[in-house]
């Protein structure tokens, strides 16, 4: 697919009813273009899984995704050897009454017995779009092996040899920055810091992913949210909260936001006991 | 260089002197940028440059600045934002000038232990520095945890890659063999409060977090707090202790200043984690803002650490009673309430943080 410049990645985004500004289209075009990760930060929330997921759906490439753990290892991140069959295969071979060692090192060290995680699968995949989630939540030790990766989108296996990606795949690799990621990793990338939308933007994606929501009602909750982020809160909603709050509220009939209906369905925005004790105390869902 | 690159390295040069990481390598990915988009375009470059040269948040506002005055008409050279000379708080509160440490008494076995338990708020100087050689002489091991790597063992889990290649080599399938979990030292995160009321100790503690870093630099983060919540890790990790300390001080803007324990614990919480960690809060709980604030962060706090164990210089005291206002918040939430004004307080901690 063509895209020549951000301004048409933007309007080919908004076809998959994701609305990026300026920035993030050329952040994405510009990884597109240069084959370099794009590595996106910013509080959970504001659309960093999601433009993975649009970016594949334009492109029409399947969407690999690693997420990131505490003790997220290479067997779980890059490949691990089918240990059942290997078994099975050298058990087979002794009932035939084959011996010989090297054929037999030969024969279990095959691809076939090589079972594919995110990072070879995207690799070996091709177009993909691979989605190295919160790679603050994964161990330092694991930045230091994800670049390795990402430098030259090869990865060796000693019993097979080295794999390497013919055309590398898009990669987007997001943090919430509850960590500092090492630098050697992001100077390798493409760095963009996302914020939560601005009002107008805020409604315009309401509308935009949600049919039924009117304007009306997409104000009212743009609006709340942006109050409710102001509010100091353990954990303020980002856009995916308020999509799923106007889709709570829309699925109840809201036309617009009362504060019954607010306080009843407020679980979609609000994630902690706290949050809603105080935005209730403090009157925060009646608008004004 | 063609004129374009000359430009984009003048301005990465300016973009370094106002402390954003703009290096070489930053600056090539620009130019491998700019050759798929339209330098003609003032937004375009832009975005190039904010996406290519900058590596966090901070940056941001650093590099607005500097794209408006380097291509904002005149090319002006901006000097290395305001960090205004940092007065050497740390020699304001107790001046160990290197003249007292000559003049120190020799030291014996029984001064050292009669040092070991007094309060180092009202030591002499003299008597600070040694007490201060014997911090940085503390190597008091750290707690492990299991790591997610693997070594051969004669009970565990089953080693698979091993018992294949035996298989192959004997040519069947004779025996298992079996692997267990190595271990790693379990991370500690310190926050020092810094504010006034802390003053008398702040060295000291900054000295015992210095002996922390260079006993496990990969294993131990250290914050301090106040009015303002600051990473200092990077510069304690410095192998001398006087070198460490001034950088210490010239990075914390907030010397002396107020308290706001309970915001500070939420920015923390926010910013950076604490999951799984033992974590260290020294403080003597004079909380300036809202108790009730500190005791809802410090709940959240304990959901996510290892362990919670709090400092307090005065708890060394046997009259001690948490009565503060943040003290009282904090409690219910600690795992343990541990002195922290003398050498051994420091001595214990650390064997806490060995075994804990």
């Amino acid at each position: 697919m063509d895209i020549e410049s951000p301004a048409k990645l933007i309007e080919l985004l908004d076809r998959h009813a994701y609305l990026a500004d300026e920035g993030l289209a050329t952040a994405a075009f510009l990884a597109l273009r240069m084959g370099r990760p794009l590595f996106l930060e910013g509080e959970a929330g504001v659309g960093k899984t999601e433009l993975a997921k649009t970016l594949a759906a334009l492109l029409r490439a399947p969407l690999i995704r690693l997420q990131c753990y505490e003790g997220l290892d290479a067997a779980q991140a890059l490949y691990d050897w089918d240990f059942a069959r290997q078994l099975l295969h050298l058990k087979a071979a002794e009932a035939a009454g084959i011996t010989d060692a090297d054929r037999l090192e030969g024969e279990i060290y095959d691809r076939r017995f090589l079972i594919a995680r995110p990072l070879l699968k995207a690799i070996e995949t091709q177009p993909s779009v691979l989605l190295v989630d919160e790679i603050d939540r994964a161990d330092d030790e694991f930045e230091a092996f994800l670049l390795e990766v990402l430098s030259d989108f090869t990865i060796s296996i000693p019993e097979l040899g080295t794999i390497r990606a013919a055309t590398p795949p898009v990669v987007v690799v997001t943090s919430n920055r509850t960590r500092e990621v090492h630098d050697a990793l992001k100077r390798r990338c493409l760095y963009h810091w996302l914020e939560h939308p601005g009002f107008d933007r805020e409604v315009a994606i309401l509308r935009r992913r949600l049919p039924g929501c009117t304007e009306t009602l997409a104000t009212q909750v743009a609006g709340t949210a942006a109050r409710l982020r102001q509010a100091g809160l353990v954990k303020p909603p980002g856009v995916a909260e308020t999509l799923d709050w106007t889709e709570a509220l829309l699925t109840l009939g809201a036309k617009e936001l009362d504060p019954d209906l607010a306080a009843a369905t407020l679980g979609a925005a609000l994630k902690y006991r706290e949050d809603v004790t105080a935005v209730i105390g403090n009157g925060l869902l009646s608008h004004g | 260089m063609d004129e374009l690159a000359a430009t984009m390295t003048g301005f990465a040069r300016t973009l370094r002197a106002a402390g954003v990481a703009a290096d070489h390598e930053r600056t090539q990915n620009l130019l491998l940028a700019l050759a798929h988009l339209d330098v003609a375009d003032s937004r375009e470059v832009y975005w190039a440059g904010r996406l290519t040269l900058c590596a966090t948040p901070d940056d941001l506002p650093r590099y607005d600045r500097c794209f408006a005055a380097y291509f904002g008409g005149r090319r002006a050279t901006l000097a290395r934002t305001a960090t205004t000379s940092v007065t050497r708080h740390l020699a304001e509160h107790h001046d160990d000038g290197d003249g007292d440490e000559g003049t120190a008494a020799p030291a014996t076995a029984s001064r050292i232990e009669l040092l070991r338990h007094r309060d180092v708020a009202r030591l002499t100087e003299a008597e600070r520095a040694e007490v201060h050689r014997m911090l940085a002489l503390l190597r008091g091991g750290r707690a492990r945890r299991r790591s997610r790597r693997f070594e051969s063992a004669h009970r565990g889990g089953l080693d698979r890659r091993r018992t294949i290649r035996d298989a192959l080599r004997t040519g069947e399938v004779a025996g298992l063999r079996r692997r267990r979990h190595t271990t790693r030292p379990r991370k500690v995160v310190l926050l020092v409060d810094v504010s006034g009321s802390m003053a008398p100790y702040a060295e000291t503690l900054l000295r015992f977090a210095h002996a922390l870093v260079r006993s496990e630099p990969a294993a131990t983060r250290v914050y301090s707090i106040g009015t303002r919540l600051t990473p200092i890790t990077a510069e304690l990790r410095h192998r001398d202790p006087g070198t460490a300390l001034d950088e210490v001080s010239k990075a914390i803007p907030d010397w002396s200043g107020g308290t706001r324990l309970g915001a500070e614990l939420k920015e923390f919480l926010t910013r950076f984690s604490a999951r799984g960690a033992i974590t260290v809060i020294a403080s003597d709980g004079w909380e300036r803002g809202d108790p009730e604030l500190l005791g809802t962060q410090m709940a959240r706090l304990a959901r996510q650490a290892y362990r919670v164990i709090w400092v307090n210089p005065h708890k060394g005291y046997e009259d001690y009673q948490p009565l503060t206002g943040g003290m009282r918040a904090a409690l219910p939430h600690l795992d343990d309430l541990v002195a922290g004004h003398s050498l051994a307080a420091f001595e214990q901690l650390s064997e806490r943080l060995a075994h804990a």
